[in-house]
C-alpha cells in the first residue's frame, strides 16, 4: 500500500511537455536558418533584413504550428504572441545601444585626472590627459541644488495640497501640473531669460538656470509625492486626528515621517530629470571653463553644457571628451536611478 | 467605579480641560490650509507668469506681423554696415510645419511599439523578466535629451539614413517618401526616429498602466468563454484602453513638440516648408529658437519670445487635449 503510494509522480501539465520544448527549439532553428538563407540568397541584406526576417519566420511558423495542433483561432495567439516579443525586443535594443555606446566611447577619455581638473587651461585639441571636468560637476552640484532647495517646497505643498486638503482646486491643480510637465524645457529657459534675466540680473549666472530647473522639476516632485502621499492608509491620518491632533500636526507628525522614503524618491526621481537638462542651461548659465563655486554671478559650467560645448568644438579630442562627459553624467543618473528604485521597492515592502 | 491607576493614585487628579467643541479649524490649521493651497496654486501662477512675460516680450513682434508669424515662413534680419536693422521678417510656419511633421512621425513609429511592448508586459512576460524589463523602461525614461542627440547623430544617423534610403526605394512613389536632391542625412525622418525612442517610454509605461486596470472579471469571463489570450486583448483589453492609448500617444506628441536639443542636433534646420520627410531639410521651434539665441540682437531675441509663445501655447493644448481623452476614457469597455 505505502509502496504504491510513494511511486505516484505529480504530473505538471502547466510546464511544456518534452515535445513541445521540441518542437518550440526546431521552430526557434527553423525561424533562424530560414532569415539566413534569405539573406544569403535573395536581394534583402543587412542586420535589418536577418532582424525582421527571423521575427517574421518565428511568428509565421508558430501560426503553423498552432493551427495544425488545434485551430486557426489558437494559431493566431501564437502568432501575435511573436509579435508582441518583437516590440519589447525593439523597446530593449536602442536601450542596451545607448548604454553600449556611452561606455564604450565615454571609456577612452577617462583619465587620472578627470575629476580633478577643469578646463581653464586645457585647449580643444590638447591630448584627453589634460583638462577634466571638475568645473561641470561643481556647477552641475550646485544647479541642481539650489533647484532642489527652491523647488522641493514648492513641489511637497503641491502635493500635500492634491491629497490632504482636495478643495475644490484639486481637479484644475492636477492638470495644471501635468501641463507643467509638458512644458518645453527651452520656454522654461526663455520665460527665465525675459522675466528675470533681462529685467533684473542683466547678467547670466548658475542661479537664473538653477530657476529654470526648478520649473521643470517642480511637477515631477509633485507628481511622485502624490502618489506616495496617497498610498497612506487613510486610518493613520484618522488615529492622527482622534488622538486630539490639529490636521497641522497630523501631517506634520504621522503622514509626512510615514512617506519619508517615498518622498525622498520623488526628490530623487526630480533630480534625475533635471540633471541632464541642456536647453535652459545652455540659454542662462553662460557656461565657463573654470571651476565657480558662485551660483549668484559669473559663468556656470555644468556636464551639459560641457557635453554640449565638446562635441561642437568638433575636434577629435573634444568629441572624446564630450563621450566621457556623456559617460559621467549617465552614471550620475544610473546612481540616481538606483537610489530611487531601492527606496522605492523598500517603501512597497 | 473603573478610573485609570494614575488617576486614582494621585491626590489631587489632573484633569484636562475639556477641548471646545467646534467645527471652525484652529489658527494652526488656518495657517497650514492657506500655505498649502497657495503652494498648490504656485502651478497656476508660474503658468500664468509664462504666458505673460513671454507675451510681453513677443508683443511687439506679433503685432507687427500679425498672422504672418505663423503662415510665412522666412526668418531674416538685414542690417546695415552700422549694424542697424533695416529689414526684418520673422515667419515661423516652415518651423510650425516641421515642429508637427516630426511629432507625427515620432508618433507614428512609437505608438505600434510602445503598444506591443505594453501588452507583451501586462500579458506574457513572467513576472520575474517583467521587472526587469520595466526597469529598463523608466531607465530610458531617465535619460538625458543630449544622450539621445548625440547617440542619434553618431550612431543611429548612419543606420537611418539606409532605412530611409529603402523607404525611398520601395514607397518613394508616395509624394511624401520622394527625395530630391538625394540628400537623405539629418532629416525629419531621422529626428523622428530619435523622438520615437524618446517617447517610447512614455507611451509603454501609460498603456501599461490603462492595461493593469482592465477588470479582472471582464477577462476571466472571456476565458471562461473559450478566448486565446490574443482574444482577450483585442476584444476585452484593447477596447477597455483605448483611450488611455489615445492620451498617452497625445502626451509623447506633446513631448516630441517641445523637444530641443536631441532635434537640433540631428535635423538640419532649413527655413523651408518641407514635406518630403526623408530630405535632409526641416525645422522645429525649440531648436530655432536655440540655434538664433547665440547670434541674436535684441530685437530679433523679442521675436524669440514671440516664437517661444506659440510653443507654449501649443503644447499647453496638446496636454490639455491628452487630459481631456485620458479623464473621459476612464473605466470605460466596449
Amino acid at each position: 500500500m505505502s509502496q504504491t503510494l510513494q511511486n505516484v509522480k505529480p504530473g505538471k501539465p502547466w510546464q511544456p511537455s518534452a515535445k513541445q520544448r521540441v518542437t518550440d527549439f526546431t521552430i526557434l532553428f527553423a525561424a533562424v536558418l530560414t532569415s539566413y538563407l534569405i539573406v544569403e540568397f535573395t536581394a534583402m541584406k543587412g542586420k535589418l533584413a536577418y532582424f525582421f526576417l527571423f521575427f517574421l519566420a518565428l511568428a509565421i511558423f508558430n501560426l503553423i504550428r498552432g493551427t495544425i495542433t488545434r485551430d486557426f483561432m489558437n494559431g493566431s495567439d501564437q502568432f501575435f504572441s511573436v509579435i508582441m516579443l518583437l516590440g519589447m525586443t525593439l523597446v530593449v535594443i536602442p536601450t542596451a545601444d545607448i548604454l553600449y555606446t556611452v561606455f564604450e566611447r565615454g571609456r577612452k577619455g577617462l583619465h587620472a585626472g578627470l575629476l580633478t581638473n577643469d578646463m581653464a587651461m586645457a585647449t580643444p585639441s590638447d591630448p584627453i590627459t589634460s583638462g577634466g571636468l571638475l568645473h561641470a560637476i561643481i556647477g552641475t552640484f550646485l544647479l541642481v541644488s539650489v533647484a532642489l532647495i527652491l523647488s522641493v517646497p514648492i513641489g511637497i505643498l503641491t502635493a500635500l495640497y492634491l491629497t490632504e486638503i482636495k478643495g475644490r482646486f484639486t481637479r484644475p491643480i492636477r492638470f495644471l501640473v501635468q501641463a507643467m510637465s509638458g512644458v518645453p524645457s527651452i520656454v522654461a529657459g526663455l520665460f527665465i531669460l525675459s522675466s528675470i534675466v533681462y529685467t533684473i540680473t542683466k547678467s547670466y549666472s548658475g542661479f537664473v538656470g538653477s530657476l529654470a530647473l526648478t520649473i521643470l522639476m517642480i511637477p515631477t516632485i509633485a507628481r511622485t509625492a502624490e502618489e506616495v502621499l496617497n498610498l497612506i492608509p487613510n486610518d493613520l491620518r484618522e488615529a492622527g486626528v482622534a488622538l486630539g491632533g490639529t490636521q497641522w500636526r497630523t501631517v506634520a507628525m504621522v503622514v509626512i515621517p510615514a512617506a519619508r522614503s517615498g518622498l525622498i524618491t520623488a526628490l530623487i526621481l526630480g533630480v534625475a530629470r533635471i540633471v541632464g537638462e541642456t536647453a535652459p542651461i545652455l540659454l542662462l548659465t553662460g557656461g565657463g571653463d573654470a571651476v565657480n563655486f558662485n551660483p549668484t554671478s559669473g559663468a556656470m559650467g555644468s556636464l551639459p553644457f560641457y557635453i554640449w560645448k565638446s562635441f561642437l568644438l568638433g575636434t577629435e579630442e573634444s568629441i572624446t571628451r564630450g563621450w566621457a562627459g556623456l559617460l559621467v553624467l549617465l552614471v550620475l543618473v544610473l546612481i540616481l536611478f538606483i537610489m530611487a528604485r531601492v527606496l522605492g521597492s523598500r517603501r512597497t515592502k | 467605579m473603573i478610573r485609570p491607576m494614575s488617576l486614582l493614585d494621585s491626590t489631587h487628579p489632573i484633569t484636562p480641560s475639556p477641548r471646545e467643541i467646534t467645527t471652525e479649524p484652529r489658527f494652526s490649521d488656518k495657517v497650514f490650509r492657506g500655505v498649502v493651497t497657495a503652494g498648490g496654486l504656485s502651478s497656476l501662477i508660474i503658468l500664468g507668469l509664462i504666458a505673460i512675460f513671454l507675451g510681453y516680450q513677443g508683443f511687439e513682434i506679433l503685432a507687427k506681423e500679425g498672422i504672418s508669424f505663423i503662415t510665412t515662413s522666412e526668418w531674416s534680419v538685414e542690417v546695415d554696415s552700422f549694424g542697424a536693422i533695416t529689414k526684418t521678417s520673422f515667419g515661423l510656419a516652415a518651423m510650425l510645419v516641421g515642429t508637427i511633421l516630426c511629432a507625427l512621425i515620432a508618433v507614428f513609429i512609437a505608438v505600434p511599439i510602445s503598444v506591443a511592448a505594453a501588452i507583451f508586459l501586462s500579458f506574457y512576460a513572467p513576472a520575474s523578466l517583467k521587472r526587469f524589463l520595466v526597469s529598463i523602461i523608466d531607465l530610458m525614461a531617465a535619460f538625458p535629451s543630449i544622450l539621445f542627440g548625440f547617440w542619434g547623430l553618431f550612431v543611429l544617423m548612419p543606420s537611418a539614413e539606409y532605412w530611409a534610403k529603402l523607404i525611398n526605394k520601395y514607397l518613394g512613389f508616395i509624394p511624401i517618401f520622394e527625395v530630391e536632391p538625394r540628400i537623405f542625412t539629418r532629416s525629419p525622418f531621422v529626428a523622428g526616429v530619435v523622438l520615437a525612442i524618446m517617447i517610447i517610454p512614455i507611451i509603454t509605461s501609460v498603456s501599461r498602466e490603462i492595461f493593469s486596470q482592465t477588470p479582472l472579471d471582464r477577462i476571466q469571463a472571456a476565458y471562461a468563454l473559450g478566448a486565446t489570450r490574443w482574444n482577450v486583448i483585442r476584444t476585452v483589453a484593447i477596447p477597455y484602453s483605448r483611450g488611455g492609448i489615445v492620451g498617452g500617444m497625445m502626451l509623447g506628441l506633446g513631448r516630441a513638440m517641445g523637444e530641443t536639443v536631441a532635434v537640433y542636433t540631428v535635423l538640419n534646420i532649413v527655413y523651408q516648408i518641407n514635406w518630403q520627410v526623408l530630405f535632409g531639410a526641416g525645422g522645429n521651434v525649440a531648436s530655432l529658437i536655440l540655434l538664433k539665441f547665440g547670434e541674436a540682437q535684441p530685437y530679433e531675441i523679442k521675436a524669440l519670445m514671440a516664437a517661444g509663445l506659440v510653443l507654449f501655447l501649443l503644447t499647453l493644448f496638446v496636454n490639455f487635449v491628452a487630459d481631456q481623452i485620458v479623464a473621459k476614457s476612464g473605466g470605460k469597455g466596449r
